[in-house]
């Protein structure tokens, strides 16, 4: 391929083709709906977690495009098993891959580190990061939907 | 008298027809690289590049006479505002207004509407009144009205658009009551590329006692204007779209309107007196034209307004008219390619959609081969809700494109599908 097989990786097409995890969830106890007005994209996140504080199960929803599908799909499987704590800890890792401030992206992220080729297109970067704020929103109950266009992504 | 006039116009277009390649070279960012390919500008519904007599002006400007305008004494002032002024009696010409004072000079096409709805529709518009705009407005057209109808209780009615992207006129008609206090509308639909009929709106609104403001920001760098023969009592246009500056627009409106109107802003420039019990206002325009204006922007405006009518905008037109024939014949070709708007008149806009391909993705692959479109919504969400598509990539044409670079257009969209389909 050309010149943007960084961005557009096997993995990440797979992924936007077949996502993990898309649909309602049964049960779920945390929920958050993210938008990212730039481009229309919609994205729900259900979580299940349980009183050891451990993501049981995440599902999203919603509609994108290729970059926001496939990182969503990819975080659902990442954040299952996770302690809510680690989970957070990856949101940050995730957000400093795809912002660049990072020299290389942290290590446990593992396939994760596919979106680092994000960097190199700025005006992708909230396509990339939309499931993650989404999912940070649903950890902490926030009813608002929230914007990736309200100063979330410096 | 037809038959004798017809074959000479053919004449005349023939020997006047413009040479593109010509007409490139005086634009220098049609030169430059991105991501190592040629760029290919499709993007001219969003703004428009610059041609040297415009970069040149206001490097002249800057260079040879910055000064205040309308109070200096000194030589600099009175060359500044010289030209300045010189800019409201081009764009006077360039819309056939009747007088230079019904051209007010904004920030561009938004603050134009806005400045009709905090003056005139604050003074004018009443709780229960009506306001008409239709589904295929942009948000500038949408929001200004909204936030009327909100302070004054006043009513948003909307005409709709049928599935080619046209306004369905038996609705405007139905819509159109002695209620409607304004008609808002758009000459030509960024999102679209439909043109409206705007002379036949007017003249049903006029008819119910309706003011009529068009929103012309697309239209101006197509189509020939004439504000009298449209009979609209406003009008507004952004310099950007028509190869002059950001930052500066133009708001026309009659001048008997625009002199029962309060002022929108208060400050320097615009008042006849000022003392602490009465201030009295300049007339239009000065009344609207608070502070210190834009002046390099008006004046590269003007130079912007003129580049274009030395080449003629039935010429300009005409040469787009080829490029959307030839455009939307190429994207047809392309299996799996919906078009978005196809009215009986439309402008240089192609909007389209690539199956379950996402715009975004289409926008991104295309600038690596240095194809610049949009994608998005086109601050017109309530267009691609009508359509129920969350977003559209837009090919919109300027004077300088070509025929080569819709060739290299419909290759990008092959390679989109190529990577994601």
């Amino acid at each position: 391929m050309s010149d943007f097989s960084d961005l557009y990786q096997d993995l990440i097409i797979d992924h936007q083709k077949n996502p993990r995890n898309f649909g309602e969830m049964v049960g779920a106890n945390h929920h958050a709906d993210g938008f990212n007005p730039l481009c229309g994209d919609k994205i729900a996140v259900d979580l299940k977690v349980n009183g050891e504080g451990v993501i049981e199960d995440v599902k999203f929803k919603g509609s994108g495009c290729a970059i926001s599908k496939a990182s969503a799909s990819m975080m659902t499987m990442a954040l299952k098993g996770k302690k809510t704590g680690e989970a957070e800890k990856m949101f940050h890792e995730f957000h400093d891959m795809v912002m660049g401030k990072v020299e290389k992206p942290a290590a446990d992220l593992g396939k994760l580190k596919v979106f680092a080729g994000v960097k190199e297109y700025p005006a992708r970067v909230k396509c990339a990061s939309l499931a993650w704020h989404t999912f940070e929103a649903a950890l902490h109950d926030e009813k608002e939907v929230i914007s990736t266009d309200d100063g979330v992504d410096p | 008298m037809k038959t004798k006039t017809r074959p000479q116009a053919k004449k005349k277009t023939e020997k006047t027809a413009f040479k593109v390649e010509k007409i490139r070279k005086d634009f220098p960012i049609l030169k430059e690289k991105v991501h190592g390919k040629p760029l290919v500008y499709l993007d001219n519904a969003a703004t428009t590049q610059k041609p040297l007599a415009v970069i040149e002006t206001l490097d002249r400007y800057y260079r040879e006479y910055n000064a205040n305008i309308h109070r200096g004494l000194h030589l600099l002032s009175e060359k500044a505002t010289a030209a300045y002024e010189a800019s409201r009696v081009t764009a006077q010409k360039f819309l056939n207004a009747a007088d230079y004072r019904e051209i007010i000079f904004t920030r561009g096409a938004t603050e134009g509407i806005n400045l009709v709805a905090q003056t005139w529709g604050r003074q004018n518009v009443k709780a229960g009144d009506e306001i008409l705009i239709t589904t295929m407005e942009h948000h500038s057209n949408i929001v200004p009205w909204q936030m009327l109808c909100e302070e004054k209780g006043a009513i948003l009615k909307v005409v709709p658009i049928n599935d080619a992207g046209e306004l369905v006129l038996e609705e405007f008609y139905r819509l159109l009551s002695p209620k409607t206090k304004l008609v808002a509308i758009t000459h030509v639909s960024n999102a679209l590329g439909t043109v409206n009929p705007i002379a036949e709106i007017v003249k049903a609104a006029h008819d119910k006692g309706a003011k009529v403001l068009v929103d012309g920001a697309q239209a101006i760098p197509h189509l020939s204007l004439d504000v009298r023969a449209l009979d609209c009592d406003f009008y507004v246009f952004s310099g950007h779209k028509i190869y002059g500056p950001t930052g500066i627009g133009v708001l026309y409106g009659k001048y008997n309107l625009l002199d029962s109107m309060p002022p929108y802003q208060g400050g320097g420039d615009m008042i006849a007196s000022v003392t602490f019990e009465k201030t009295l206002y300049k007339k239009p325009p000065y009344k609207f034209e608070a502070g210190t204006p834009h002046i390099a922007g008006v004046i590269g405006l003007g130079a912007a307004l003129d580049y274009v009518s030395k080449i003629g905008l039935s010429t300009i037109a005409a040469h787009e008219h080829d490029l959307l024939i030839y455009g939307t014949q190429k994207l047809l070709e392309v299996p799996g390619l919906q078009i978005i708007g196809n009215a009986r008149f439309k402008a240089g806009v192609l909007s389209f959609t690539l199956g379950e391909i996402h715009p975004h993705d289409i926008g991104t692959i295309m600038d690596r081969q240095g194809v610049a479109v949009r994608a998005g919504h086109h601050c017109a969400q309530p267009v691609m809700d009508r359509f129920q598509v969350p977003a559209t990539a837009r090919a919109s044409f300027g004077l300088y494109n070509t025929r080569k670079e819709i060739d290299f257009l419909v290759k990008a969209i092959h390679k989109v599908k190529e990577v994601l389909g």
